[in-house]
């Protein structure tokens, strides 16, 4: 990427304050910035880190449109069972002493330093220049290792055969899955359906946006409010963070 | 007289049977759908779509780039058949009509969709 062309997304980025989360344009088509649709042919690039800060006290206890938006956007089967695909999974949680209770959706964490690539045999797991964590299907034999590695049970294993292919995203049988933080969408400008489908439910609980980015609205959130990333200890620096834990 | 008329029969019968047969050995009949100018040379894109699919698939799966001039979902867009709205269903489908010509086992639409992308939802995805 030429140095001009930098300049050039830098400029646009730092206009991120401006268009914040959720600009809508069209019903169902919100961007979070215009400017943010890669031109095509172009990589991801490294100068950008997706990521989403959730935050508990605005998520409603027994909402669940996120996952909905998930299934519908991904043509996920929508089941609960061990053996169904879930890429979101809404988790009602109650604080030990307190009883404070607080609600969540939870998916990949898109790690900086996922175990899912590290024990990968095919090299299949992989993070996109932008962070994004993947599973290349072309390369997936389904032997479910990251399955195991992964701390947050982020991932699915595609039991039955695919039938409904309408989906944004191919899937298919023997492979394993998990949330792509609708990159089909960020490469277009438009953020995650389940971004998209909390605001217009009316709550603002999943900021997405580039955490590269210091003006970006997520970056700016992150400076001025408290948040914690799940199992901080285990040091693989989740691109999501909670606010409200 | 006898043997005359044997060879004559056996011409006719040669006639009938090579007539279809030869159709069907020249070249599949396909339905190629909306059709139009490929992305490149009919020929060329014959013999090296799988090659030309393959590296397009993982330039956008693992570098995220979008919009390539050949892609597989670009092909279903022109070539679904106008029919049932797919590339697969029947021998005379484009996808379906020639890998079963060639008897070559087609992988791409256990996961990847066989339908234009403009009719899901009516919306445009790619
Ligand atoms: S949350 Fe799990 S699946 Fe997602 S990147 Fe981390 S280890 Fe991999
Ligand atoms: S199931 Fe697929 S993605 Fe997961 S470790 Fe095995 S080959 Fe890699």
């Amino acid at each position: 990427m030429s140095c001009g062309h930098d300049h050039q997304r830098r400029q646009f980025l730092s206009r991120g304050a401006a268009l914040t989360a959720a600009v809508t344009i069209a019903p169902g088509l919100m961007l979070y910035d215009f400017a943010r649709a890669r031109p095509s042919g172009e990589p991801a690039s490294s100068a950008v880190r997706w990521g989403m800060l959730i935050d508990t006290t605005q998520c409603e206890s027994g909402c669940d449109a996120c996952v909905r938006a998930c299934n519908k956007e991904n043509s996920l089967p929508g089941g609960t069972l061990p053996t169904d695909p879930q890429w979101i999974r809404k988790l009602e949680l109650q604080q030990e002493g307190t009883g404070r209770r607080i609600s969540l959706p939870m998916m990949c964490q898109h790690c900086a330093e996922p175990p899912c690539v590290e024990v990968c045999p095919t090299g299949a797991s992989f993070k996109r220049a932008d962070g994004i964590v993947l599973v290349d299907k072309h390369r997936c034999i389904g032997c479910r290792y990251c399955m195991m590695a992964c701390p947050y049970k982020a991932r699915s294993f595609v039991h039955e055969p695919v039938t409904d292919h309408s989906g944004a995203t191919p899937r298919g049988q023997g492979t394993v899955e998990s949330c792509t933080l609708c990159v089909h969408r960020v490469d277009q400008g438009v953020a995650p359906a389940c971004v998209e489908a909390c605001a217009s439910e009316g709550h603002q609980a999943i900021l997405f946006g580039n955490l590269n980015d210091p003006d970006s609205a997520i970056s700016q959130r992150i400076r001025s409010v408290a948040s914690a990333k799940l199992r901080a200890d285990l040091n693989l620096d989740p691109g999501i963070s909670f606010v409200g834990l | 007289m006898t043997l005359r008329w044997a060879g004559l029969w056996r011409m006719a019968l040669l006639l009938v049977l090579a007539g279809p047969l030869a159709a069907a050995v020249n070249e599949p009949v396909l339905d190629i759908g909306q059709g139009g100018h490929c992305v490149d040379d009919p020929q060329f894109m014959r013999l090296n779509h799988m090659k030309l699919l393959r590296h397009q698939r993982d330039e956008t799966v693992r570098q995220g780039i979008r919009g390539g001039k050949y892609s597989l979902a670009g092909c279903v867009d022109c070539h679904a058949s106008k029919k049932n709205h797919s590339v697969l269903g029947t021998d005379q489908n484009f996808c379906q009509g020639c890998h079963v010509y060639a008897a070559v086992r087609i992988d791409c639409f256990e996961c990847h969709s066989s339908t234009p992308r403009r009719s899901i939802a009516g919306e445009v995805l790619k």
